[in-house]
């Protein structure tokens, strides 16, 4: 305020017109920022808004079409796309198409079910590995490492699933087990034919390895969080280290846990290519025992998209639309869960000292 | 490290207990560092072999040939998810941390929020088929550029706004109350103190997002097309070639040749990858001790 009063102005530092335009700029930067700001955070929310309407547009005819019994029905007959057609609800469908996606749903759920199941206690081992048990100076390159892990291209993980580690599977570890597990509930699965390493155990374990290092690097970010005194307190009381970890350690950060779980089952069931090279990409067909080949609503769709372009009424492609939208629907609920639970988390320890 | 850890108990079960708990951990460690250099050896030695110098300088032919094309594909398109999803998500960013906090701005806030959570979670496979059909086909934008820099930019923009909203929330409070107490205009101390002290976590993020950009497959596929010509100068109805590309379509054709191609995509992806985000741990590391000597 002082040093633009003329009056006061040292008169060498005159009001030169260079001057001037730098005073303009500094008093209406905030209003650029500003601006461009909330312009540019718009576009997010449009982006989204985008995507949900398009995918809902491409859909209603499949909706109409295939009704409740999408999601029940096993069927994925793209129907007789040279000849003649059908007209059911007013839509113009090839003669003899029919589609379901249970298969789909289920195979999206089962793997990434046996991803999350084994994703995490190995995410909260690592964690625990890299903060209690290995000495600075290695945990600091080998948390780094983990977090490189996340940023390995799908596609990689994929070639190497489906290359190096489904045939190695197949040949030395699946028979082993197939041949050793009893005939009760649940193991019953692990029983049986199993295949050259493409299915639905394979898909599950290479998803799992993809989400280790989200939970895992989240994790260990929460454990270094954790105050020190408590887990001396609970170790001067006579608890091991094992006892300090569960009744100390991950209590205190459980939400935090809980969200990066979520966060990572997220990211399994919408995985795309790593599954579409490693399932097998068999459409209609729920895997009969662990090691089956079967397929997901995000394979099918990479892998179908290209043959549906060739329908003519267009059809096919507003199916996978009704996939996609489905899909879309499961993540953004498990989403909003994860937004949900961390954001519950952080409101109890509130950040002090930022207005 | 805990530095108790001669209090052992001598009975048998929780002595166990621990002991299992032990193994517990070591053993996921090496569960997940296994697999890990098992990945990215093997990547490695499988592309070594065969690697000839010319792959960089020549054009493919399909499933044969170099990959001159697709790495300045890959390379036109990571550029241009810097400039789009760059401007968009430290925009998105800034204001997140800096505007959307106010009483007035915080309902709105909260939508963009939720918008970025749920975009930065969206199935990749969706994104793409939204961009084939609306602007791809819909548009008639044909396999081209922009379509494929619009998708990625949507997948990424969530990873920018992230980082840099929580680089700029780890600016210490003392930074805006000194400039505010120089005298500086709001926006000129935000241009000047907070977002050049969170710099460094802001190009962290970019280089990460830059990153995922190029290791990207699925929203491609159906949106960049491919072809055996380097990139034109034209940003619709010309399709461009990318890496990861010839690593999905290559590996289960039957000629050798072809697996060749595979391999070497695969072998610079990974490279870009690594140099990526360790430039990216080095710019963190580096802040971070220029932090702690200032404290």
């Amino acid at each position: 305020m002082l040093t633009s009063n003329p009056a006061t102005v040292d008169p060498i530092r005159r009001d030169t017109s260079s001057r001037r335009i730098g005073r303009f700029v500094r008093r209406h930067e905030e209003g650029v920022w500003r601006v461009s700001g909330r312009t540019a955070s718009l576009l997010p929310v449009g982006a989204l808004l985008f995507v949900v309407i398009v995918l809902a547009i491409k859909a209603w005819p499949a909706i109409k079409v295939n009704g409740f019994g999408f999601l029940t029905s096993t069927a994925w007959l793209p129907g007789n796309t040279y000849g003649g057609v059908e007209h059911v609800h007013g839509v113009m469908i090839p003669a003899g198409a029919r589609y379901g996606a249970w298969p789909l749903i289920a195979g999206t759920l089962q793997t990434s079910a046996i991803a999350i199941i084994i994703a995490l206690p190995i995410s909260i081992g690592t964690a625990f590995a890299l903060t209690e048990r290995l000495p600075r100076w290695i945990a600091q390159p080998v948390g780094f490492f983990v977090e490189i892990l996340a940023g390995i291209p799908s596609v990689l993980i994929g070639l190497w699933g489906v290359l190096v580690l489904g045939p190695f599977l197949a040949h030395d570890v699946y028979p082993i087990v197939a041949n050793n597990v009893p005939n009760v509930p649940v193991l019953r699965y692990f029983a049986g034919s199993v295949g050259y390493g493409e299915g639905l155990l394979t898909s599950g374990l290479v998803l799992g390895l993809m989400i280790v290092p989200i939970i895992a690097s989240t994790t260990r970010d929460l454990f270094l969080q954790v105050p020190p005194l408590p887990k001396e307190g609970a170790e001067a009381l006579g608890m091991t280290d094992a006892e300090v970890a569960r009744r100390v350690t991950i209590p205190w950060v459980r939400s935090g846990i809980i969200g990066a779980t979520v966060l990572g089952l997220g990211r399994a069931l919408g995985e795309t290519i790593a599954v579409a090279m490693v399932s097998g990409s068999v459409l209609g067909a729920i895997a009969p025992n662990v090691y089956g080949t079967m397929t997901t609503i995000a394979a099918t769709i990479v892998s179908q998209l290209d043959s549906a372009a060739t329908d003519g009424t267009g059809f096919a492609v507003s199916t996978l639309a009704e996939a996609g939208l489905l899909l879309a629907v499961i993540s953004i609920v498990v989403n909003l869960l994860a937004r949900f639970i961390v954001g519950r988390s952080s409101r109890m320890s509130a950040p002090v000292g930022r207005s | 490290m805990s530095i108790i850890t001669t209090g052992y108990p001598k009975t048998g079960w929780r002595r166990a207990k621990a002991a299992g708990f032990r193994v517990f951990t070591w053993g996921s460690l090496l569960f997940v560092v296994g697999p890990a250099l098992w990945l990215i050896i093997g990547v490695v030695v499988r592309a070594v072999p065969n690697w000839r110098w010319n792959v960089l300088t020549t054009m493919s032919q399909g499933t044969s040939g170099g990959l001159a094309n697709a790495i300045v594909g890959t390379a036109v398109l990571m550029l241009g998810v810097l400039v789009i999803a760059g401007t968009v998500g430290v925009l998105t960013g800034i204001h997140l941390s800096e505007f959307a906090v106010s009483r007035r701005g915080r309902a709105s806030g909260a939508t963009m929020r939720i918008a970025v959570d749920v975009l930065s979670g969206f199935p990749s496979i969706v994104l793409g088929y939204v961009g084939y059909v609306a602007l791809c086909v819909g548009l008639h934008w044909g396999f081209s550029l922009l379509p494929a820099l619009i998708i990625l930019s949507m997948m990424v923009v969530p990873y920018i706004a992230k980082s840099t909203e929580s680089a700029l929330r780890q600016v210490p409070t003392n930074y805006r109350e000194g400039a505010e107490a120089l005298g500086m205009s709001t926006g000129y101390a935000l241009r000047k103190v907070v977002v050049k002290s969170a710099l460094p976590g802001i190009v962290t993020g970019l280089l990460i997002a830059l990153s995922i950009a190029g290791g990207e497959t699925a929203p491609l596929l159906y949106t960049a097309g491919v072809t055996n010509n380097l990139p034109t100068w034209s940003i619709l109805h010309h399709p461009i070639a990318y890496l990861t590309y010839y690593v999905w379509t290559d590996w289960n054709q039957p000629s050798a040749e072809a697996h060749i191609v595979s391999f070497d995509a695969s072998l610079i992806l990974v490279v870009m990858v690594l140099v990526l985000l360790i430039v990216a741990r080095v710019i963190v590391a580096r802040t971070q001790r220029h932090a702690e000597g200032a404290r």
